[in-house]
């Protein structure tokens, strides 16, 4: 295996479009290094990020910020500005591992790995983040919703890599929350993920929403019907009974040894429910 | 294959290595350097027996390529103890018998090290969430918990 460490975005670029064989991109390496550690990877070169000062900055962009594919989970927490913004993404990233897998695991990573149950990816989708992607074409932007295309596997083509997660402008009483069950407090793989966030007007009637799921589908869910649910009510309990009513509808998992259907379908609208009221009241509505 | 030559810092000395490519910082540094205090416990990251710091942040050497080293600062158990004066979070585990087989304990201390630097005065529940990706098979978690409670309140008077 070869071991590169580029120092720009257009070196790391060029690398990965000349490198021949199985060539992996490591940002903080909290699954690729699993993965060749079980035999699942066994790459001919690895290209390191995280030498390229650009990538490791968190950086006010158009009123949103622009999170640097190398930040590390524990850096986004220690983060006043972006903790206020986007607190909900924050948290989903957080639970992320544990504190030493915090130090190394970034968004973009937990995005381009595809897992279903991804803790950062609904709530990045539920910003409405995209994904600034590089290639040997130039640069795209590409909404997070669309990277993921199944299990392991996403929309990336040969030499592109995703150079930072672009979280937009905040707007006044908005926030966003993530919850997921886990049968433990921490340290575990999500059973149901759930990221909700919205925005109020000053009589506190939502006036926008995006809602998103994790872990009932092959990829992270943006659930429309379920924001249609709360945008023009007060989120009173028919608005979140609705609310939920739609999660589980969209809710299409599978069984396996962290949940059933039928648990998962039902606890992806009890979460809706409760990660409605916590963002309501990070944006200044009733708590 | 042509080994990859790193400078970086161990505890403080300069130090380099020979690695391959695909070697992680825990088999750089147990085999390249002889510093075995830090454990493999799982290889995956699951298990925290071999957290060391890097530029001061913990994080599981398992879960790192040697050659990522080139030019930190790595911090491991071995930097903990001043010559024969072990440090507060060593001599605490001892009184208070928080360890018995002793496989997790340089990565427990190394984690709570860390703590105590980022929180002086950590609640039990921030300890215990701050120590989660450290497992041990053998204590129950009670009387590490609080050596480590301990040894924070014994810091702080002296500070």
């Amino acid at each position: 295996m070869q071991y590169l460490a580029p120092t720009t975005v257009d070196e790391a670029v060029s690398l990965l479009a000349g490198a021949s064989g199985d060539c992996r991109i490591l940002a903080g390496g909290t699954d690729l290094l699993v993965r060749m550690r079980s035999d699942m990877a066994d790459p001919d070169t690895v290209v390191d990020l995280k030498r390229i000062d650009a990538l490791k900055q968190i950086t006010p962009e158009d009123g949103g910020w622009r999170v640097g594919a190398a930040v590390s989970g524990a850096e986004m927490g220690e983060h006043e500005g972006l903790v206020a913004d986007w607190p909900g993404v924050v948290e989903a990233t957080n639970l992320i591992g544990s504190t030493q897998v915090q130090g190394r695991c970034t968004m973009a990573g937990n995005l381009c790995n595809a897992s279903p149950a991804a803790d950062s990816v609904p709530a990045m989708v539920a910003a409405g983040a995209v994904a600034r992607v590089v290639g040997p074409n130039g640069t795209r932007v590409v909404p997070v919703e669309e990277i993921p295309t199944a299990p392991g596997r996403t929309s990336l083509e040969k030499g592109e890599l995703i150079d930072a997660i672009i979280l937009p402008e905040r707007g006044v009483r908005s926030s966003d929350a993530y919850l997921r069950f886990i049968p433990r407090t921490e340290m575990d793989i999500a059973v149901v993920g759930c990221a909700v966030s919205l925005s109020l007007d000053e009589d506190g009637t939502c006036t926008a929403a995006r809602v998103s799921l994790g872990a009932v589908a092959p990829t992270v869910l943006l659930v429309p019907a379920a924001a249609e649910a709360l945008i023009g009510t007060k989120m009173n309990d028919a608005a979140l009974d609705a609310l939920a009513a739609a999660c589980s509808a969209a809710a299409k998992p599978i069984d396996d040894k962290r949940g059933t259907v039928d648990f998962r379908v039902h606890v992806a609208g009890v979460l809706a429910k409760r990660a409605a009221v916590i963002a309501r009241k990070r944006a200044g509505g009733a708590a | 294959m042509s080994k990859i030559h790193v400078t970086t810092s161990v505890n403080g000395d300069p130090t380099e290595f020979l690695c391959d490519a695909d070697e992680t910082l825990l088999d750089a540094l147990r085999d390249r350097l002889g510093m075995t205090g830090s454990k493999e416990g799982c290889g995956t990251g699951d298990c925290g027996a071999c957290s060391v710091t890097v530029d001061g942040r913990l994080v599981c050497s398992c879960l790192m390529l040697g050659a990522e080293a080139e030019g930190r600062e790595i911090g491991t158990i071995e930097g903990m103890a001043k010559g024969d004066q072990l440090h507060p979070l060593q001599r605490k585990f001892i009184e208070h018998a928080a360890l018995q087989c002793g496989i997790c304990t340089p990565g427990l201390l190394v984690a709570a090290k860390s703590l105590l630097e980022n929180n002086p005065d950590p609640t039990e529940e921030e300890t215990r969430y701050w120590l989660a990706g450290n497992l041990c098979r053998c204590t129950g978690y009670d009387k590490i918990i609080r050596a480590v409670l301990d040894a924070a309140q014994e810091m702080r008077e002296a500070s």
